[in-house]
């Protein structure tokens, strides 16, 4: 059924976006954007690690992302340094061993641009299944911690005095993060990944005035820029990760007309 | 009635510590349900800090905790809710638990901000979203209540109103309160045990009953003479600046 490479691209890039939506409204309420640019930069670590020892991509990069995530935390104890400098620390040097690592395995053959920038003729069927029953684990995982994860957005204190326990969803929360970076990894490229978690999100807080809301349009924003980036990609030929972020980001910047006209009509 | 099933929370010589510094030290008290307790001193003192330790959100470095509530509620100081999120009202009294509409919109009436239910809450005025703030933490129906200074930016007629709503829910929810207040004046006549903080706890005790002089009475009419009483003031000991003690 899904022998056509570019309806298994559009099957897996809209399981991507819906599970990129919530997320990515997570990451713009808590400010986590610089974070999941490091965990992102880290993935390509992840996947010559793969490819190093011929371990499943998902997986590998997934591992990596996690223990990127608990380094940040051991730094941040450990050292005087603030928070994005970490970051910024720990994005560039496994963006750096990764490509030094791609180096050493000369005897295979890589598309490094599919690597960072998202290959649509990569997807395979294999791929779709992990797409569509990882990204529906990560939701159910996300719907069950949600109530602590979001009263902890918004107050820490608060949730934790009424018995909310956001420590634990927090931790949670950085590992499902991982495992969306993992998940979209072969579409978006390491490079562009917090775009789609991000930019769809940016969008749906210009036009939605409620949390439930904001996810359901980032939801339907990233569906949007996924389905026609790849029509794009495909008719012009370019890689298909930043041929999504273009859309998205048109569709942001058409976002703010109604916000434009409100805030003309407000001035009158 | 035995005093035991009414112990909500029990502070044992309780404190924390921060860089080998201890911000309070030995620490004791004990909130019963029905009752208010008044937490007093300057900035700094470790008002919140007990307060946090009461609510398990701090672990106590000495001392022990027993905690027996079931169902806590905060106020805390200093909120700020970040734009990026659309949150309206309605949104934030559903938190940390679900709570049907009727029931939210009862609790915003009680701090007479009902008709704010669909507005964002980075749109409300300082006072506004404090009257938000103890209508979500009164809508929860807790056991212990905790309210870290919950009337600041309130204006001064919503001051009077607010302390006497929250005494009225003491006794209607039969919770236990932590009450923090800078404004010696506006501690509650119906404030049980009074303790003044300063690092340690300076003395603590129910606050001398000057609303039963019958001029003072008199003068300010029944009813606000039983919500504003002054809690009388003597110290064993002074404090320098820095909060150290001087004999």
């Amino acid at each position: 059924m899904f022998d056509d490479f570019f309806i298994r691209a559009l099957v897996a890039g809209v399981g991507v976006a819906i599970v990129a939506g919530p997320l990515g409204c997570l990451v713009i309420w808590r400010r986590l954007s610089y974070f999941g640019d490091t965990l992102s930069h880290s993935a390509l670590l992840g996947v010559t690690l793969a490819y190093s020892f011929s371990l499943n991509i998902a997986f590998s990069v997934f591992v990596i992302s996690a223990v990127v995530a608990l380094l940040l935390v051991s730094l941040q104890k450990r050292t005087k340094l603030a928070g994005d400098s970490l970051l910024g620390l720990l994005a560039h040097s496994t963006l750096a061993i990764g490509l030094v690592l791609i180096g050493f395995l000369s005897y295979i053959r890589f598309d490094l641009m599919g690597l960072l920038f998202g290959d649509i003729l990569a997807v395979t069927t294999a791929d779709i299944g992990l797409v569509w029953i990882g990204g529906s684990i990560i939701l159910i995982i996300l719907y069950f911690i949600w109530k602590s994860l979001f009263s902890a957005t918004v107050n820490y204190d608060l949730s934790a005095a009424e018995g909310m326990r956001p420590e634990v969803s927090n931790f949670i929360f950085t590992l499902l993060l991982a495992g969306v970076i993992a998940l979209s990894i072969k579409m978006i490229g390491a490079l562009l990944i917090t775009g789609l978690l991000l930019i769809p999100a940016a969008i749906a807080r210009n036009i939605s005035n409620s949390p439930r809301q904001m996810i359901v349009i980032a939801i339907l924003s990233g569906i949007l820029s996924v389905v026609v980036g790849l029509f794009a990609s495909l008719e012009i030929n370019t890689s298909s990760g930043p041929s999504i972020i273009v859309v998205a980001l048109i569709l942001f910047i058409i976002s703010l007309v109604p916000l434009e006209i409100k805030g003309q009509l407000q001035k009158r | 009635m035995n005093e035991n099933n009414n112990l909500l929370v029990r502070l044992k010589n309780c404190g924390v510590q921060k860089s080998s510094k201890w911000i309070v030290k030995g620490i004791s008290l004990e909130i019963y349900k029905g009752k208010i307790v008044t937490l007093i001193g300057p900035n700094g003192s470790g008002k919140t800090t007990t307060a946090k330790m009461a609510l398990n959100i701090l672990i106590s470095d000495e001392g022990s905790i027993e905690n027996y509530s079931t169902k806590m509620a905060y106020v805390p100081q200093k909120i700020s809710i970040d734009w990026t999120m659309p949150l309206r009202v309605v949104d934030f009294m559903n938190l940390t638990s679900h709570i049907n509409k009727d029931e939210i919109i009862e609790a915003l009436e009680l701090t007479g901000v009902q008709h704010l239910i669909y507005n964002e809450i980075h749109n409300l005025s300082g006072g506004e979203f404090q009257r938000v703030l103890i209508a979500r933490a009164i809508a929860k129906k807790p056991d212990l209540l905790v309210l870290d200074e919950p009337v600041q930016g309130v204006d001064f007629n919503g001051e009077i109103a607010l302390y006497n709503l929250i005494k009225e829910i003491c006794t209607k929810l039969n919770c236990g309160i932590l009450l923090i207040s800078h404004d010696l004046h506006f501690v509650m006549s119906a404030t049980d045990h009074v303790i003044c903080l300063n690092g340690h706890i300076c003395c603590s005790g129910p606050p001398k009953s000057i609303v039963k002089n019958s001029s003072y009475i008199e003068l300010f009419g029944e009813h606000n003479a039983a919500t504003l009483s002054l809690y009388q003031h003597e110290h064993d000991h002074s404090h320098q600046t820095d909060g150290s003690i001087e004999n």
